[in-house]
This record gives structure tokens, C-alpha cells and sequence, in this order.
């Protein structure tokens, strides 16, 4: 190894100390094996564990906590009820956010149907869903332990109820690295209103900043600065950019600090975002009936619809992990109103997604998933009696619903079951933990591998817990 | 082949031959086994802690034959450790070397005490052979080990470097041209002395050292969590902190004062504002959040951070179960808790400077106009009628599902909301009353709902008053802590779970340090304690945090654990003569920045040394000072600073610099990121308004701790993000310009002479030829360019743009 060779590494050695898990030493193995002759790049692609069937994940984040019983898991037997408290049994324990336990039941409003061969039951508000029903698995027994929104959204993404922990999207960046050289390894779309958790969903905790999630922005720039200030074109800036390149190379042969050939390597991928991002952002090349597929030129599905094409477009260009934010699903009012308007927004543009994924052959490598940080009661909240109809429901982290589709996830199929009341679940119960062990398993991760320490701990997503859940994966 | 070659440089080779075994191999034990294989567990009947033990799977003399070796290695199939990180090829190498060696285990290092629980040592400084290199004590520490390894350390910087490293590490502000060459004449002998002393005596040496312990504090302008309100009166603590490192307030006072202010006898309000140490811990306001768990969440981030901040150990990890890996009893953690459990927040009134004046004068008008409003409107009688109805809700939940909507929501948006509502009217503070009058006006639930005339009125009574509001010079409030005993005793919370608790417990200190077994009640007991001369970790948490600001790194390079899984020091020495001095010195920050400032190791060069490369890649020995980028607020500082943009009014409530849209706009309850007028938003990055759940991204980009939890070192990436930031941001084009500016107005004379002035202004050093050449050349590109296309930059603007993006630029050299 040569004298230059090895500064690279010193300089980024430190990192890799403290990224003390086995990571760590593989990283540097794969380091010295294939960029002897660049600068260290953090985010430089990187071996899983074992071999995954899912190279990326696009999550498709419904914040809120959709309706299960509207959705996903119809309940007939709950029209015997309508109306009625629950018995006793059922909810001596439990706590709600907002309604007591006492209050009456509501029956869904929802007409289901069996869709594809495998017959999965979907609600009449997600048709499109429908045609691609056995492409996707529905999970009807999640359960988590908040019932409030930003320490569920916390449990969802950090694996914990505290805050200042890495995100799911920045625990796969740091495992896997990313296979852009152009592009942020982890980006985050946003459709509209802000969620509960905030940046925590998609923050980097205690890891290293660049694994956070890059927010992509719905107006002006795509990512915060990415244009130049007025007066600078591209030619200025390509001028400015060799003008500082060779200052600080410069300097660097002064100091010979090699921190600063990763400064010059950041100030390059600056400018390739630069270029890249535009045509990212240009649709200009894609059929009109992929458009048309997705809903990308009409209301109300135009802001979700070019969220979830530029998802697939961002997978395409090697982007390992994309999530997608749409607020809000937290329908404690006029439940069967509200939920019909983020459907009519979010349906369409979701079965493109996996349509158009499975027809690029991509579905195979991309892990897709949809859900919230909890489900909604078989309850009934009314919060001014004077307008019953406007009738919504509480938060529910006992039981409730996602599906998922593609990488690693067998398709067709309809796990874990819940009581007749969708109150408790019956079969098969996955918790948070052991959804995320699957997530990471599907993407060659082993979740207690996957470690990091941090104040004198080796710290995971999955805390303490997770299994990861067999009868979802493909064989 | 590579690879080992570059692992074995992974470990800095003790001096002379042979594995230290307490040096390097006991703390590999200590933190990948003992954990399953110690004093507590002790699995498959082995233990590592103990050397009868540990000889069952050691063959001295052969490493391939021991078990030891093979479990870590994994070569039978099952490797150990089962979970976690695995030992990196560099340990195992050393775990093999040391049993070829013969496995040589030290009686004495069976039961050796973890050296941070020891008493501090008064180490006198070694002798050292080198004589004409040291220029106090610290060097002595430093040189004896340097030649303990052969190494010599590095020239000292050139003095132009010095002055910039010593300006920036004191005030966090650049020299201007003129301190510069002022210093540069200056031959006395002193004259690094006199700029230190010049520096220390600034007021902006006190926004520079307040920010790292805000982050201590995770100081921030919001409440965190999904609603994240605005913390308007968060600036005073934050002030306080400023003011009390400009007094230079001795450390035992700055943390007594922080812990219990409010327990001291004949504190002024001032003081206890700095109990706003305490109100930096986030609030959960989601409506349907329930009070007991938000308050337990808030108890167990008051005792993590009193562990990180003031002993540097990890008591959070004993919340559930005794400490995996030190003496930590799980009982310990409650008993910290006890003494938080005891206190409360309240929010306080402490009039800034010439405030009492108006608020005196204004008063008796204002009393009298609220007090017919109140009357006008009928005020009391509605909301004694409402008062009824919420607290029948309270007592009956589940019946008015209405009403139970507002219990919740007054639980959550109110501090205290249901402890003053259960407060007969006549015992309720005049600010308490208020609040809940404010809160009837603003919602006066669903009985009035129904009856629109009144609802109109009471919505003009609610305006009227507000109106009267904001005429009136109300006195400025602070968050302080308060002692509160309706709590009741605290329990342990049994596996952590505060919904089951365990055995009641009574405030105390940890057991396993010196004067854990007195008893300590108040929470000044308990500030007592930590300052105690015999408590062995205080002294030495606080010195080594100093060191780790002038050296980016301290001696203990994990500066929030002390304990058995952190680093260890790597100059216990001197750390202890540190401690030392710091007490002796009277625990001043001023003095005991000055003698490390002017120590010859701290004024070294920082370039690298290729010599060093193998043998101390990490500058832990330090033979030289260390580049170290700066934090993100003094980025921000720097460029505006050199652009003359800088407004440099110290104190005073946060401000607001230009946020693109959108940015604000992702928190769930958007606040408007109303820019800050004038040349407020020039101010410091101290000053920074920081919303927790949408942060400045500045800030964000580069490092700054989220807040949420205490941070004792900021990470330092190097992302692409900053770049586009540095470049592209609007303040950042907006200091480009303004150089750009004094570059065009303030120096005369030819490109050479303009280029020696952007220099000297910028970097505090003239440019070298190939500088000069480089940027010239650029500067025709640029000027050709601009004569194509007159919208282009202009030339100087382009050159001083790529300064403020310059590496050197945005480091500490």
C-alpha cells in the first residue's frame, strides 16, 4: 500500500472504529479492495450480511394511522354491535388516546372485495389497489406500543419510544451504502402537511449525518440549495468548483491533512446532484400512459402520483432507500369522508407504483411497503355530539394493518388474523420489531448484526426484540 | 496482506515489547465479555474477569490452540460475542499475541478497579529530558510520553496560524487584518500571552464557550414532540450561560446553581434561572399523551443528563435493569430520580435590565382596565360554571365524551392545568388564575358552545383582554425548577416500565462512589456531592471536556462515558494534574483555558507528520495540534464576520436568518419562520432560534446536535449537503458578496494587492504565487464570462465565493 493510500484510510479509519459493528471491518475490507484508489466515500455501496432478494425499499409512510377495519380487514360481524359499548372483558386495560373505553362501537360503512386469485379482500375505497392484489401481502396483526402519533411514528422508524435514535432508512444506508454516485443514498418525499415525528422519521440519530434522509421538496428546489444563486450558471460554477479543487488540493499538500480530498470528493457530488437532479425531475421521457397510470397530470392524485414515479425513478438510479410522507390519516372525525379523500389521493399512483415496478422487472429488487404508526378503533369517537354524523375513531396500536409487495415478500397472501371485533389479534401477531427484522432480513441485513456504538452501548433498530417473520418471505 | 498490516496500526504498540495486559487486553474483556462471562453472570462457568477462571480457555504459549481464540475468531461455527460487534481482527491479533506470549495475567489486575471510579491523583508534572521544549507543566505530561516513544513533538505554529487557532478556540470569531498584523509587529516575549489574556477578557468568549454547554444542556426554543410550541423565554437560561462563562462564575458555583439555584438560601431571581438547566428537556403536548408517562419520560432525561453532564457516567442504561458493565445499580437510577421527582416546573417572572421601571408605572392602569373587563363580561361567574363542568368530566370520565375532550386537551396544552383546576379559586397564584382564565376565554367548551350570543361575547371579552395585553410592558419570564412534594415517593419503575412500580426509593447518590453512602436529600445535597473534592469523577469529566474544545479530542476520548465501555485516558496524568488544577484555581474556566492555551503542545503545528502516520494516525500522543472543522454556528460566525455582515450585540431573545419556504412548513403545527428584522439576523449562531422538529438547516448540515438528548461531542461529517449549503445558500452568497465588497472598497490597488487583502481578511495569511496564479486565472475566466453574459457574478464575488468554501476556511488549524 502506498503512502497516499493509506492516509485515505487514516482519516476515514476513525469512522470506522466507531462504527465498531461488524460493518465496520467489512467496510474497511471492501475499502482497501475497491477504492485504493479513490477517497473513502461513506456512502460507497457495501456487502449485506448474506445475500437479499431487495436491493432498495421505497416506504410509503401513511401517517396517522389508516383505518384498518375500513381498509384491510373487514369485520361483518361488528354490525351486531354498531352502536353498543364493548363488553367489559375486552377493554378493562386499555388505553386510548382521546375516547373512553366505554364508547360505542362503529361498524365499518365500507363494502369489501375479493380480488385476483388469491382473494384478498380489499375495501371499495382502494379499487385500484385491487388490480394488483397478488402482488402485495396484507398484514392484518401488527401491534406496537404507542398510542400517540410521534412516539408510534418513533417505534415505526427508530425502533424505540425515545427520540435520538437512527431511522430505518439510515440504519439500511449505513448497512448497505447506496448505489448512486449522483444521488443522496436515502430520500425522503414529501406530499403536502407535515407529520408527528418530524425529522426523527427519517433522521440519522446518533449515526453519522450522512445517513440521514434527504428531504426532497414539493416546491422550488428539490433539495435545499441545490441551485446556484443568481449570476451563476453552470460554466461559473464548473469554473468556481476547479478554481476551489485546486486551492484546496493545494492545501492539502501543505497540511497534509486527507480530510480535505474528502471535502474536495463532497464539493463533486455536490455538483453531480447539480446535474443529475433535473433530469431526475424530467418526465418528459416517460410514456403518456405511464403518466396517465400513475395519475401524474390530474387532481387529486398529481402531487402523490409524481412522489411515487419519481420514487420509482429514484430506485432506477440506484437510490437505496426512498420514503414517501403523506399526512394525514388521523381521522378521529368524519371518518368515512376523510378517508375517502386519501384514498381517492393515494390509490391510484400506489398500484402504478407496483405495476410499473413489476413491469421494469424491479419489483424483484425493491421492497415496498405501505402502512402507519398504528391502527384505528372498532370504537366510535364523537367529539361534538351534535353532529353524530361526523363520526371518526381513536388510535388502536393493538391491531392493525400494512401490506407490503415485492423484494423478498411472498405476494398473494393475507397474514395474522384479528377477533371478530378487530379488537385483539387472533394469529400470528407482529410487532414492530419483528416487522423491521423482516425489512432488514429481505435486504440481507441480519437486524442484530446490524449494530452501532453508541455511549458505550451496540445499539440496533430493533432495540431489544424482532423476529423475522417467515411465512412473509419468499422461499 | 494489506489488510493486517494496516489493522496492526490500529493499535498504538505500548512502549517496549509485550502485551500490557491491563492496558490492552483486560479492556477488551471488560467490554465484549464480562457482560455474559463476569462477576454477574457467569455463563458456561467462565469468567473473564477472573484469571483461575479464564485459564480454562487459555494455552499460554499457543494461541491456535486456545478455545479463546477460536470463539472469537468463529472457526468451530459459533463465535463469540453471540450478539453485537464482533472483536475486529486487530484485537483478536492482539488477544493471540498476548498468549503466545505467554498469557502473563497480572494478580493484581483480576480485581483492578476501574481507574474513573479511583481518587484523583495529584501527580506532580515528570521530569523530562528534552528541557528547552516545555513551556509549563502540561508539556512536561505530554513530552515525558512523547519520549517514552521516541517521538519529538512538533514546531510551534507560525504566529499568523496561532492567532487564528487561539481567536477562534477563545472567542470563536476570526482576528480581523489589523489584530493580525498588530500581532505579528508584537515582539515582546508576551505577546501570546497578552492576545490570550485579550481574547479571554472578550464578551464573545462566553458565546463561544456557552454553546457547547448548551448542547450539554440540549438547550432549544421548542418543546419538541409533535406540536413543538415555541419556548419564547428559552433565550434567558440561554443568556445565563453566556453570562455566567463572560464573569467567568467558578465551576462549582455554575453547577450548584444549576442543579438547585433554587435551594440556596438568598439566591436572586437571576440565579435561579439557571435551573433552566432542567427545563431543556422536551415536552410531550400531543393531546391524547398521558401526563404520568410524559412526566416519567421528562424525569428519566433529567437523570441522564445529570449522569452525562456532571459525572460522565451512563446512568440512562440502568433505567431497566442494573448497569450491564458498571457499578450501577438499577436502584441507583431511582434514586436520582427521587430527587427530580421532588421538583416541578414553574415558570418564573425576572425583569431583564430596565424593565421594572414601565412595568411599575403601567401597572395600576392596566389592573384596574382588566379588572372592569373581567367584570363587563361577567367573567368569573362563566367560568366558575365551566370550572364545575370540567372537573365533573375529571372525576367521571367517559360519560360526556364532549367534556372528555377537554379534559384531555387541558391536561396536555396547560402546565399544571388540572392542578390548578382542583385548586379552590381563593389559593390560586394571581399567575396561575390567569392562565386559567386565558385557557376558559379560549375555549369555553361545549355548555356556552350551544348558545351563540354568549359564545360572541365571551370571543370579545377574550380580544378585549388580549388586546389590553399588548399595551402593557409585562415583565420577562424564565422556565426555572421549583420543590414540589405532591409527587409522592418515587418507585423504581420495575424493568423500566413506568406503568409498574417497584419499590419506593429516597433521593440518594450512587452507592458505588465515595460519599454514596451519606445521606443526600435536596438536590443541593445532591450538587454537594458532585462538587466533593473525594468524588473522583467530576474534576476530571469537566477538564477533559475543556481539552476536548482545544484539541478537538479529549483525553478521554469518549467524553460522555467514563465508565468501563469508554475509552481510557490517554494521558491519566495529566488529566489528574488537570483535575487538580482546576480545584486550585477555583475551579475558574478562565485560567485553566490560559495555561493549556499557552502551553507549547497546544501551540504546535497541526500539520500532519508522515513519520506518525503508523505509529499515532490519531495524534492521541499529540506531537502536533489537530485540523478540526468548526461547529456549524461558528461556520456561519466566520462568514459573516469577513463579510463585514456581522451585527456582534450580545444576548437578548433568539433570532430568526432567512429559512427558504418549506422548511418550517414540515412540522406537524407549521410556526411561520418570520425572518428577524434588520441586522438582528446577523446576529451569532448562538442566537439561532432552534425549533426542534423543523432545525434551521444550517445547523442540521453541519452537526449540530438535535437536542433531544445531551451531547458532549458533535460529530464531524463532510457531506455534499454542506457543500450546496456553502455555496448555494442565500446568507452564504450574501457574505460573498460583502467580501467581495470591502475587497473592492477597502484595498487599493492592482489584483495582487486586492488578492493580499482577501487573504489576510479571509485566512488571516498572505497567499502564496501558486494562490495568486490559480485565482487569477479564475478571475479571467470570470471576467470573460461576465462580458458574454452580463448577468454573470462579478469577478470578486466569484473569488470571494470560493474562499467561504475554502477547507481551510471552515477549519481550525
Amino acid at each position: 500500500m502506498d503512502e497516499r493510500t493509506f492516509r485515505q484510510i487514516s482519516t476515514r479509519r476513525k469512522f470506522f472504529r466507531e462504527a465498531a459493528g461488524g460493518i465496520g471491518t467489512i467496510a474497511l475490507a471492501q475499502l482497501l479492495q475497491a477504492e485504493s484508489g479513490s477517497v473513502a466515500n461513506p456512502l460507497a455501496p457495501r456487502k449485506p450480511h448474506f445475500p437479499g432478494k431487495a436491493k432498495n425499499i421505497i416506504f410509503l409512510f401513511q401517517e396517522g394511522g389508516p383505518s384498518q377495519l375500513d381498509l384491510f380487514d373487514p369485520k361483518p360481524e361488528l354490525a351486531k354491535w354498531d352502536g353498543k359499548p364493548l363488553p367489559d372483558s375486552l377493554t378493562k386495560n386499555l388505553q386510548l388516546a382521546f375516547i373512553k373505553p366505554t364508547a360505542a362501537v362503529l361498524a365499518s360503512r365500507r363494502q369489501f372485495r375479493k380480488y385476483g386469485q388469491s382473494g384478498i379482500e380489499i375495501s371499495d375505497y382502494m379499487p385500484h389497489l385491487g388490480t394488483v392484489a397478488d402482488d402485495i401481502t396484507v398484514v392484518r396483526s401488527m401491534h406496537t406500543e404507542a398510542f400517540n402519533h410521534h412516539p408510534g411514528q418513533l417505534m415505526l422508524f427508530a425502533g424505540t419510544l425515545q427520540v435520538g435514535r437512527p431511522s430505518l432508512g439510515s440504519w439500511v444506508v449505513y448497512g448497505l451504502g447506496s448505489e448512486s454516485q449522483n444521488l443522496p443514498g436515502f430520500v425522503v418525499l414529501s406530499s403536502g402537511a407535515g407529520t408527528s415525528g418530524g425529522e426523527s422519521n427519517f433522521g440519522s440519530g446518533f449515526l453519522p449525518s450522512t445517513y440521514s434522509g434527504t428531504m426532497f421538496r414539493g416546491s422550488g428546489d428539490p433539495i435545499l440549495y441545490l441551485s446556484n444563486p443568481p449570476g451563476v450558471n453552470q460554466a461559473v460554477q464548473r469554473a468556481s468548483l476547479d478554481a476551489l479543487r485546486d486551492l484546496n488540493q493545494e492545501h492539502q499538500e501543505k497540511t497534509g491533512d486527507r480530510e480535505i480530498a474528502s471535502r474536495i470528493n463532497s464539493y463533486e457530488l455536490a455538483f453531480r446532484m447539480q446535474m443529475s437532479a433535473p433530469e431526475l425531475l424530467d418526465f418528459s421521457k416517460e410514456s403518456p400512459e405511464t403518466l396517465e397510470m400513475y395519475g401524474v397530470n390530474k387532481e387529486p392524485t398529481k402531487p402523490y402520483a409524481t412522489n411515487c414515479l419519481l420514487a420509482r425513478r429514484l430506485v432506477e438510479r440506484g437510490v437505496r432507500c426512498v420514503m414517501l410522507m403523506h399526512a394525514s390519516w388521523d381521522d378521529h372525525t368524519n371518518i368515512d369522508k376523510k378517508l375517502k379523500k386519501n384514498c381517492d389521493i393515494t390509490d391510484q399512483p400506489v398500484a402504478a407504483l407496483i405495476k410499473d415496478l413489476k413491469q421494469r422487472g424491479l419489483l424483484d429488487e425493491t421492497l415496498v411497503v405501505w402502512g402507519g404508526e398504528f391502527g384505528r378503533t372498532p370504537m366510535c369517537e364523537i367529539r361534538n355530539p351534535s353532529e353524530a354524523d361526523n363520526a371518526g375513531r381513536d388510535h388502536h396500536p393493538v391491531a392493525f394493518s400494512m401490506f407490503m409487495a415485492g423484494g423478498g415478500i411472498k405476494p398473494g397472501q393475507t397474514v395474522g388474523k384479528t377477533d371478530d371485533l378487530c379488537f385483539n389479534i387472533e394469529e400470528d401477531p407482529i410487532h414492530i420489531h419483528d416487522l423491521q427484522a423482516t425489512l432488514l432480513h429481505c435486504l440481507g441485513l441480519e437486524h442484530t448484526r446490524l449494530t452501532y456504538n453508541y455511549m458505550g452501548r451496540d445499539f440496533r433498530l430493533t432495540d431489544l426484540g424482532g423476529n423475522v417473520v417467515k411465512k412473509l418471505l419468499k422461499g | 496482506m494489506r489488510l493486517s498490516i494496516l489493522l496492526l496500526c490500529l493499535v498504538i504498540p505500548a512502549s517496549g515489547a509485550g502485551v500490557d495486559f491491563t492496558r490492552e487486553v483486560l479492556p477488551i474483556f471488560q467490554q465484549k465479555c464480562v457482560v455474559c462471562h463476569g462477576s454477574k453472570q457467569h455463563l458456561s462457568g467462565l469468567r473473564l474477569d477472573d484469571r483461575d477462571s479464564a485459564k480454562r480457555v487459555l494455552s499460554a504459549g499457543h494461541s491456535q490452540q486456545s478455545r479463546l481464540i477460536e470463539m472469537v475468531k468463529g472457526s468451530t461455527g459459533k463465535v463469540m460475542p453471540p450478539a453485537g460487534a464482533k472483536l475486529t481482527d486487530a484485537q483478536i491479533e492482539l488477544l493471540s499475541r498476548w498468549i503466545d506470549e505467554g498469557a502473563h495475567w497480572p494478580a493484581s489486575a483480576s480485581a483492578a478497579r476501574h481507574w474513573a471510579w479511583e481518587p484523583i491523583q495529584h501527580p506532580a508534572a515528570p521530569a523530562v529530558k528534552r528541557t528547552d521544549w516545555a513551556a509549563n507543566e502540561i508539556d512536561r505530561f505530554v513530552l515525558a510520553r512523547l519520549e517514552k516513544e521516541g517521538i519529538a513533538p512538533s514546531a510551534d505554529a507560525d504566529k499568523a496560524t496561532l492567532l487564528r487557532r487561539a481567536s477562534l478556540d477563545i472567542t470563536g470569531l476570526p482576528p480581523t487584518p489589523g489584530e493580525t498584523a498588530e500581532f505579528l509587529a508584537d515582539t515582546r516575549p508576551d505577546a501570546y500571552a497578552r492576545q490570550v489574556d485579550h481574547l479571554l477578557a472578550s464578551n464573545h468568549y462566553g458565546e463561544k464557550w456557552s454553546r457547547s454547554w448548551l448542547d450539554l444542556a440540549h438547550y432549544a426554543d421548542s418543546d419538541g414532540f409533535e406540536k413543538d410550541l415555541i419556548r419564547p423565554w428559552s433565550w434567558r437560561y440561554r443568556d445565563w450561560v453566556i453570562n455566567a462563562f463572560n464573569r467567568d462564575m467558578p465551576y462549582d458555583r455554575f453547577v450548584t446553581l444549576q442543579i438547585a439555584g433554587d435551594e440556596l438560601p438568598g439566591v436572586t431571581p437571576e440565579d435561579r434561572v439557571a435551573t433552566g438547566f432542567y427545563r431543556n428537556t422536551m415536552t410531550n403536548r400531543e393531546a391524547g399523551v398521558d401526563r404520568t408517562e410524559a412526566r416519567f419520560d421528562q424525569l428519566i432525561d433529567r437523570v441522564g443528563t445529570t449522569g452525562t453532564v456532571f459525572l460522565g457516567i451512563t446512568l440512562r442504561c440502568s433505567q431497566c435493569h442494573n448497569h450491564k458493565y458498571d457499578p450501577i445499580q438499577q436502584k441507583d437510577f431511582y434514586k436520582m430520580l427521587a430527587y427530580f421527582n421532588a421538583a416541578d416546573e414553574t415558570d418564573i417572572e425576572v425583569p431583564v435590565p430596565g424593565e421594572m421601571g414601565s412595568f411599575l408605572r403601567a401597572r395600576p392602569d392596566y389592573e384596574k382596565k382588566r379588572a372592569e373587563l373581567i367584570a363587563q363580561y361577567k367573567v368569573p361567574e362563566l367560568q366558575k360554571v365551566w370550572e364545575a363542568d370540567m372537573i365533573r368530566t375529571m372525576d367521571h370520565p367517559g360519560l360526556e365524551l364532549d367534556w372528555d375532550f377537554q379534559v384531555t386537551e387541558i391536561r396536555a396544552g396547560v402546565d399544571h392545568g388540572e392542578r390548578i383546576l382542583r385548586t379552590p379559586a381563593e389559593k390560586r397564584s394571581e399567575r396561575d388564575a390567569r392562565t386559567l382564565t386565558a385557557r376558559f376565554l379560549r375555549g369555553p367548551g361545549p355548555r356556552f358552545g350551544k348558545d351563540k350570543e354568549l359564545t360572541a361575547k365571551i370571543k370579545e371579552a377574550k380580544e378585549k383582554l388580549d388586546e389590553l395585553d399588548k399595551t402593557f410592558p409585562a415583565l420577562s419570564m424564565a422556565y426555572v425548577m421549583e420543590d414540589r412534594s405532591d409527587y409522592g415517593p418515587a418507585h423504581i419503575a420495575v424493568r423500566g416500565d413506568w406503568k409498574n412500580p417497584g419499590e419506593a426509593v429516597e433521593s440518594g447518590v450512587p452507592s458505588f462512589l465515595p460519599g454514596g453512602e451519606q445521606p443526600a436529600k435536596t438536590r443541593l445535597d445532591l450538587a454537594r456531592w458532585i462538587l466533593s473534592p473525594e468524588n473522583p469523577l467530576t474534576a476530571r469529566v469537566a477538564v477533559n471536556r475543556i481539552w476536548q474544545e482545544l484539541f478537538g479530542r479529549g483525553i478521554v476520548s469518549t467524553s460522555d462515558d467514563f465508565g468501563t465501555q469508554g475509552d481510557k485516558p490517554s494521558h491519566p496524568e495529566l488529566l489528574d494534574w488537570l483535575a487538580t488544577e482546576y480545584r486550585r484555581v477555583g475551579f475558574s474556566n478562565k485560567a485553566l483555558i490560559r495555561e493549556i492555551v499557552l502551553s507549547r503542545t497546544y501551540r504546535q503545528a497541526s500539520t500532519a507528520r508522515p513519520d506518525l502516520d503508523k505509529k499515532d494516525p490519531e495524534n492521541v500522543l499529540l506531537a502536533r495540534q489537530s485540523r478540526v472543522r468548526l461547529p456549524a454556528e461558528l461556520i456561519r460566525d466566520e462568514a459573516l464576520s469577513v463579510s463585514g455582515l456581522l451585527n456582534t450585540d450580545v444576548g437578548g431573545p433568539s433570532i430568526k436568518p432567512f429559512q427558504p419556504v418549506g422548511v418550517a412548513e414540515l412540522g406537524y403545527s407549521v410556526k411561520k419562520w418570520v425572518e428577524s428584522p434588520g441586522r438582528e439576523k446577523y446576529r451569532r449562531g448562538v442566537y439561532i432560534h432552534y425549533q426542534r422538529t423543523t432545525p434551521y438547516p444550517f445547523l442540521v448540515n453541519f452537526d449540530a446536535p438535535d437536542s433531544t438528548l445531551s451531547c458532549t461531542r458533535r460529530r464531524l461529517s463532510n457531506t455534499a449537503l454542506q457543500s450546496l449549503d456553502l455555496l448555494n445558500d442565500p446568507a452564504f452568497f450574501e457574505a460573498a458578496q460583502g467580501l467581495a465588497n470591502r475587497i473592492e472598497s477597502e484595498a487599493s490597488g492592482d489584483f495582487r494587492s486586492k488578492i493580499w487583502f482577501a487573504f489576510s481578511i479571509s485566512l488571516n495569511r498572505t497567499p502564496t504565487e501558486k494562490e495568486i496564479a490559480r485565482l487569477a486565472s479564475y478571475y479571467d475566466t470570470q471576467a470573460t464570462l461576465r462580458k458574454n453574459d452580463p448577468e454573470a457574478i462579478a469577478p470578486w464575488v466569484g473569488v470571494s465565493r470560493i474562499l467561504l468554501n475554502l477547507d481551510e476556511f471552515i477549519t481550525r488549524e
